[in-house]
C-alpha cells in the first residue's frame, strides 16, 4: 500500500452569505459538506465537477487557504487543520498551488526572475548568485529560456506565464502540487503542451498532485484516481480507468456522455443522456441526495436518505459511489421503475 | 450550383492599434449554405470572431475589404440603416458571454419585446405574448413568471437560452454563434448544443458556428474551416475533416487533444506559441510551427489546394503541391 500524504477528514466549508432569511438568519453556501478522502504520495488525484460542486473550495482548504469550518486534514501524519498561520509557515513550503489565470496570478510589475525567486526569499534559502542560478536551473527545468530572466510578465504569452506559475510553485520541490485549472484558460495548441510539462515534472520530482478541472478528458489523461463532485459532495471516487468504463453514479455518468467527443462517428454512436435543469443553489442544497432533482434514476428514497459513500455492486474498495441505485456495467441509465 | 445564403470572397479586416496594423482576417472565403452549419475553429487570435463580426456589420473603425454576399447584397457596402434592417430577421448573432450580452437593469421579457417592436409593428401585449412563448420554445420553466425576472435571476445556462430566444424572435435565416456554449458547465453545454440542433431544423436557418473546441464541431456542423493567424488553413466537411484531416496545423490541434481510448500515451504537443498579427509570418502562417516545414513554405503561402477524398475537401498547404515532393 502506497504512503499517505494528505488525509481529509470529514471536510466541512461553509460560507455565510451576506443576504439573510425569512427569520433574519445568516445564510450559508454550503460549499463544501462532509467530503473525506486520502491522496497517496505520487499519484495524481484528478478531482472534477461543474461550477459551484466545491473542488476548489475543498483543494484550498486540503492546504489551509482557506480556514475549515469542521473537520480535519492530515499532512503527512500531521493536523494543520486548525494550526496558526506561523505555524503553518513550515507546511506551506511542502504544498503548492498553480493557478487557472495566468494573467491574474502574476504581478505585472515585477520581473519574472524575481517572482520565481520569491520562495527562495520567503523562506530564505538562498540569496545573490546562488539564487539567479537556481531561478535560471527551473526556468530550464520548465521549458522557459533562462536569458528571459528581467522579462516583465506582459513580455510572455498565456502559455509561458503558466510556465512561469509552475516554475515559481515548484521551486521548493513541494511533496503536494495543487493545479487548479492550469490549462482552462489556454489555447488548445498550447495546453498540450503544458499537460506533458506537469507529467514529466511529477515523474522527475516525485510530486503528489491534485488535479482540478471541469475537462474529463484532460483529467484522465493526467490522473491516476478521479472523484467526482456534485454539489459539495464527492459522489463517486475511483481509479482513472475504472471512472471511465464503470461509472457507477448517474451523475458521472451523465457528465461522461456530455463531454464533447472530437470524433463524429463516435459522437453519434455513444450513450447520449441530456440532464434537465441547473446545478440547485449551495445556499439551500436539495435534501436527501443532492442530485435527486436531476436524476433520471430517482426514486422516493432519494429524497429522504443521503447515500453512503460506500463500494457498490461487485466494486473493490477503491471504487466508491454514493447512489441508492447505482448503475451496472452494461446497464441502460433510466430504470424500469416496475421491477423495483 | 444553386446559390449560397452567405457568400464571403477574400475578406480582410486590419485594425490600426497603437503597436501598429493587425492584420485580423487576411483574404479568406467561404459559403453558408442554407439551413446548414458552418463550423469555424480556430483558436484565441485567429480571426473566427473578427471575420463573423465584420459580415454582422460590428467592426467598426476597421478597414475592411473584400464581399459579403448575403441573399444577392453585399453586407459591407450597406448604409448602417440597411444594415440595421438585416440584423434580426435576416441574420441574428448570439455571443460567448450572455450575461454580458443582456442589460441588467431591464427585465429579460421587456428585452426581447423591445427587439420585436424595434423591426415590426406590434403592440406591447403582442410582443409580451410572443416573448414568452420563445422563453418557452427554448425551454425555460415556467415562461409566463420568468419573462419578468432580471438576467442576475437567470443561470448561464438559462440566460444564454433566453439570448437563444431573442435571437430567433424574428426568425433569420443566418444565425451566428460566437461560442455559445464556452461559458457553460459541461452538463449545460450539451442542453444548449441539443437545443440549438432542435431549432435550427424547426426553423430551418443556416448557423455559422464558432468555436475553440473541436468536439463540439464534430456534434454539429456540416461545413467546417479551420483559421489560424487570420487564414482558412483547412476546410472540409465535418467526416473529412475529422477523418482525412490534411493540414499539418489541423492534425497538430487533433493529436494535441487527450484521447479518451488513449490515455496513457504523451499528447503530441504543437510546439511554439500563435504568431502575433501584426507582424504575421512570411508565406505559410503556420511555418514556423510546423514539423513538416519546407524552403518554399517560409517563402510563399501555398494556395488551396484539392485534398484527395471527397471533392470539397481543401487545405492551403504545400506539402499537397506535387512539385514539393520533387524538389525534396
Amino acid at each position: 500500500m502506497p504512503e499517505t500524504l494528505l488525509q481529509v477528514e470529514h471536510l466541512v466549508k461553509h460560507f455565510p452569505v451576506s443576504a439573510r432569511d425569512l427569520f433574519g438568519g445568516r445564510q450559508r453556501v454550503y460549499a463544501v459538506d462532509d467530503v473525506s478522502l486520502d491522496v497517496r504520495r505520487a499519484e495524481t488525484l484528478g478531482l472534477v465537477g461543474e461550477t459551484g460542486c466545491g473542488k476548489s473550495t475543498l483543494a484550498r482548504c486540503t492546504i489551509r487557504l482557506e480556514s475549515l469550518t469542521s473537520g480535519r486534514v492530515l499532512f503527512g501524519g500531521q493536523d494543520i487543520s486548525s494550526l496558526t498561520d506561523s505555524a503553518l509557515r513550515v507546511y506551506r513550503r511542502r504544498m503548492q498551488m498553480v493557478f487557472q489565470d495566468p494573467y491574474g496570478s502574476l504581478n505585472p510589475r515585477r520581473r519574472v526572475g524575481s517572482i520565481i525567486a520569491d520562495p527562495f526569499e520567503i523562506h530564505g534559502l538562498a540569496s545573490g548568485t546562488e539564487l539567479k542560478r537556481r531561478v535560471q536551473d527551473l526556468m530550464a527545468l520548465v521549458g522557459l529560456n533562462p536569458e528571459h530572466y528581467n522579462r516583465f510578465p506582459a513580455q510572455f504569452s498565456g502559455g509561458q506565464r503558466q510556465r512561469i506559475g509552475i516554475a515559481r510553485a515548484i521551486a521548493l520541490r513541494p511533496d503536494l502540487l495543487v493545479c487548479d485549472e492550469p490549462v482552462s484558460a489556454l489555447d488548445v495548441s498550447v495546453r498540450a503542451q503544458i499537460l506533458n510539462l506537469l507529467r514529466e515534472l511529477q515523474k522527475e520530482l516525485r510530486l503528489t498532485m491534485i488535479f482540478i478541472s471541469h475537462d474529463l478528458s484532460v483529467v484522465r489523461h493526467v490522473s491516476d484516481r478521479i472523484a467526482v463532485m456534485y454539489l459539495g459532495k464527492m459522489v463517486e471516487i475511483a481509479p482513472s480507468a475504472d471512472l471511465f468504463e464503470h461509472a457507477r453514479h448517474p451523475y458521472t455518468r451523465a457528465l461522461l456522455s456530455a463531454i464533447p467527443i472530437p470524433d463524429p462517428d463516435l459522437d453519434s454512436r455513444r450513450e447520449q443522456i441530456i440532464l434537465a435543469g441547473d446545478p440547485p443553489s449551495p445556499i439551500e442544497p436539495p435534501p436527501g441526495c443532492r442530485f435527486h432533482p436531476r436524476c433520471p434514476r430517482v426514486d422516493s428514497i432519494c429524497a429522504s436518505d443521503e447515500p453512503a459513500l460506500i463500494s457498490r455492486l461487485a466494486d473493490t474498495r477503491e471504487h466508491l459511489a454514493a447512489c441508492h441505485f447505482p448503475v451496472a456495467d452494461g446497464e441502460a441509465l433510466v430504470r424500469d421503475k416496475g421491477a423495483s | 450550383m444553386t446559390e449560397s445564403l452567405l457568400e464571403v470572397r477574400n475578406l480582410t479586416v486590419s485594425f490600426q492599434t497603437p503597436d501598429g496594423i493587425v492584420e485580423a482576417v487576411r483574404g479568406i472565403s467561404f459559403n453558408v449554405e442554407r439551413g446548414e452549419t458552418l463550423g469555424i475553429v480556430g483558436e484565441s487570435g485567429s480571426g473566427k470572431s473578427v471575420a463573423t463580426q465584420t459580415v454582422a456589420g460590428l467592426t467598426r473603425g476597421a478597414r475592411i475589404s473584400g464581399e459579403a454576399i448575403f441573399e444577392g447584397r453585399d453586407l459591407l457596402t450597406m448604409s448602417a440603416a440597411e444594415l440595421r434592417a438585416i440584423r434580426g430577421p435576416g441574420i441574428a448573432m448570439i455571443f460567448q458571454n450572455p450575461l454580458s450580452s443582456l442589460h441588467p437593469f431591464y427585465k429579460i421579457g421587456w428585452q426581447i419585446e423591445e427587439m420585436i417592436r424595434a423591426h415590426e409593428t406590434a403592440s406591447r401585449a403582442a410582443a409580451r405574448k410572443r416573448a414568452i412563448e420563445l422563453l418557452g420554445l427554448v425551454g425555460i420553466p415556467r415562461p409566463e413568471k420568468r419573462v419578468d425576472d432580471y438576467p442576475h435571476q437567470f443561470s448561464g445556462g438559462m440566460l444564454q437560452r433566453a439570448m437563444i430566444a431573442m435571437a430567433l424572435a424574428l426568425q433569420p435565416r443566418l444565425l451566428i454563434a460566437d461560442e455559445p456554449t464556452t461559458a457553460l458547465d459541461v452538463t449545460v453545454q450539451a442542453q444548449i448544443v441539443r437545443l440549438m440542433q432542435r431549432l435550427q431544423n424547426e426553423f430551418g436557418m443556416a448557423m455559422i458556428m464558432i468555436t475553440h473546441d473541436l468536439g463540439v464541431i464534430a456534434g454539429m456542423a456540416n461545413e467546417v474551416v479551420v483559421m489560424y493567424a487570420g487564414q482558412i488553413m483547412e476546410q472540409a466537411s465535418r467526416y473529412g475533416l475529422f477523418q482525412q484531416p490534411s493540414h499539418p496545423y489541423t492534425n497538430g490541434l487533433l493529436r494535441s487533444l487527450p484521447r479518451m481510448n488513449a490515455p496513457d500515451e504523451p499528447l503530441t504537443a504543437i510546439a511554439g506559441q500563435p504568431p502575433s498579427l501584426i507582424e504575421p509570418p512570411s508565406g505559410c502562417p503556420f511555418h514556423p510551427r510546423c514539423p513538416q516545414v519546407m524552403d518554399r513554405c517560409t517563402i510563399s503561402a501555398p494556395p488551396f489546394l484539392p485534398v484527395t477524398g471527397p471533392e470539397a475537401h481543401r487545405s492551403a498547404c504545400w506539402l499537397l503541391d506535387p512539385a514539393s515532393k520533387a524538389q525534396e
